[in-house]
């Protein structure tokens, strides 16, 4: 799926080129990496607000998983019961 | 009709026209090159109803759009990189005609020329660490209980204080090693690499990833030590099992484009 490639492996993990990678993994580079030239076209990618990408990301692709997590994290590790708290989803 | 620029991917040496024959651009345009005193630009036209300075403004923001930019940037770089030492510019630099873009890239030819130079026979590879505490919180979670129920003379409410208060210190103490155990895997790979660059760690809903995030590294690695650099990251992912590592690339230098001291702070 993307080229990052989890070790430990059985072998020494070689990506190869062309595989798909991970947009995060790029945008980290292209966003702060890069010569950066002043192009006729003068927007600086500095400008751009990782923020406001990162919350469209979010309202993009919601994951329930993740959101249940979000929501509950904090509440499981207070929660005053021993033992794992397992809460139903709600949702259907 | 829509008046078209010239976008700007990359700067090699010696890269040979008919490597990037066939190679599509943004928009899926074909891609030329630009020669000029000794480097050639890699570039393609795009729309400046696209790329212009509003709809850029508009068009950064948009995660889809973002993103299929930025993997037609990329691919234009990694076939240049693939064939020769390749600079690659920021992402959507834009001109408004090809010869104001070998006009611009004549003025800056000096510092293409260092940036080639320095990472002429290196590669960048990317390494990112993980720390998985839940797991190893919820063994000594499990501990604690143990000695609790061993203890049970003393009053409810004070005990789960003085539980909750032991936890948040373990909790504490876990996370302090973690990164004392990142600093480490980090500086044995700066011990490999001829340079390295920081960059901020990676927002879980764009990553996918749930464990916290303790190392977003890129290393530009002579290439006759690549292979060391890889089995050391081999080696650091098996010594403690809270901690993964990632290992990406081979990537063009993106993050060694400019000097260090041009490095924004992420």
């Amino acid at each position: 799926m993307d080229r990052s490639v989890s070790v430990p492996t059985p072998r020494p993990p070689t990506p190869a080129r062309g595989q798909r990678i991970a947009l995060v993994d790029l945008l980290d580079r292209l966003l702060a990496g890069g010569v950066v030239i002043t192009g006729d076209v003068t927007i600086s990618i500095a400008d751009v607000d990782l923020v406001r990408i990162s919350l469209r990301a979010i309202i993009a692709s919601i994951r329930p998983e993740m959101d249940r997590v979000l929501e509950e994290g904090d509440d499981v590790r207070d929660e005053p019961i021993q033992g794992v708290v397992v809460r139903e989803d709600p949702r259907p | 009709m829509t008046e078209t620029g010239i976008y700007v991917y990359a700067v090699s040496r010696d890269l040979p026209p008919a490597a990037m024959e066939g190679v599509e651009g943004v928009g899926g345009a074909p891609v030329h090159l630009i020669e000029g005193r000794g480097l050639t630009a890699v570039v393609s036209p795009v729309s400046l109803g696209e790329f212009g300075e509003a709809a850029l403004k508009r068009n950064l923001e948009d995660l889809g759009w973002l993103e299929r930019t930025a993997r037609a940037h990329h691919a234009v770089v990694d076939a240049a990189a693939a064939h020769a030492v390749t600079v690659p510019l920021g992402l959507a630099t834009v001109y408004r005609s090809e010869d104001r873009a070998r006009q611009s890239l004549g003025d800056r030819h000096e510092e293409f020329d260092q940036a080639l130079s320095r990472i002429t026979g290196r590669t960048e590879w990317g390494v990112k660490a993980y720390a998985d505490l839940a797991a190893t919180g919820g063994e000594r979670g499990a501990q604690d209980r143990g000695d609790q129920e061993e203890t049970s003379g003393a009053r409810p409410g004070t005990s789960y204080l003085r539980r909750r208060s032991e936890q948040r210190q373990t909790e504490e103490e876990a996370r302090h090693e973690v990164l004392v155990a990142a600093d480490r895997i980090d500086d044995e790979l700066c011990d490999l690499a001829a340079t390295r660059r920081l960059h901020r760690p990676q927002d879980p809903q764009l990553s996918g990833e749930r464990g916290w995030m303790i190392l977003n590294a890129a290393y530009l690695v002579d290439d006759e030590r690549a292979d060391d650099f890889r089995e050391a990251v081999v080696r650091l992912a098996g010594e403690r099992p809270e901690i993964r590592l990632q290992l990406t690339g081979p990537w063009a230098p993106y993050s060694f484009a400019t000097e260090e001291e041009a490095w924004t702070e992420v």
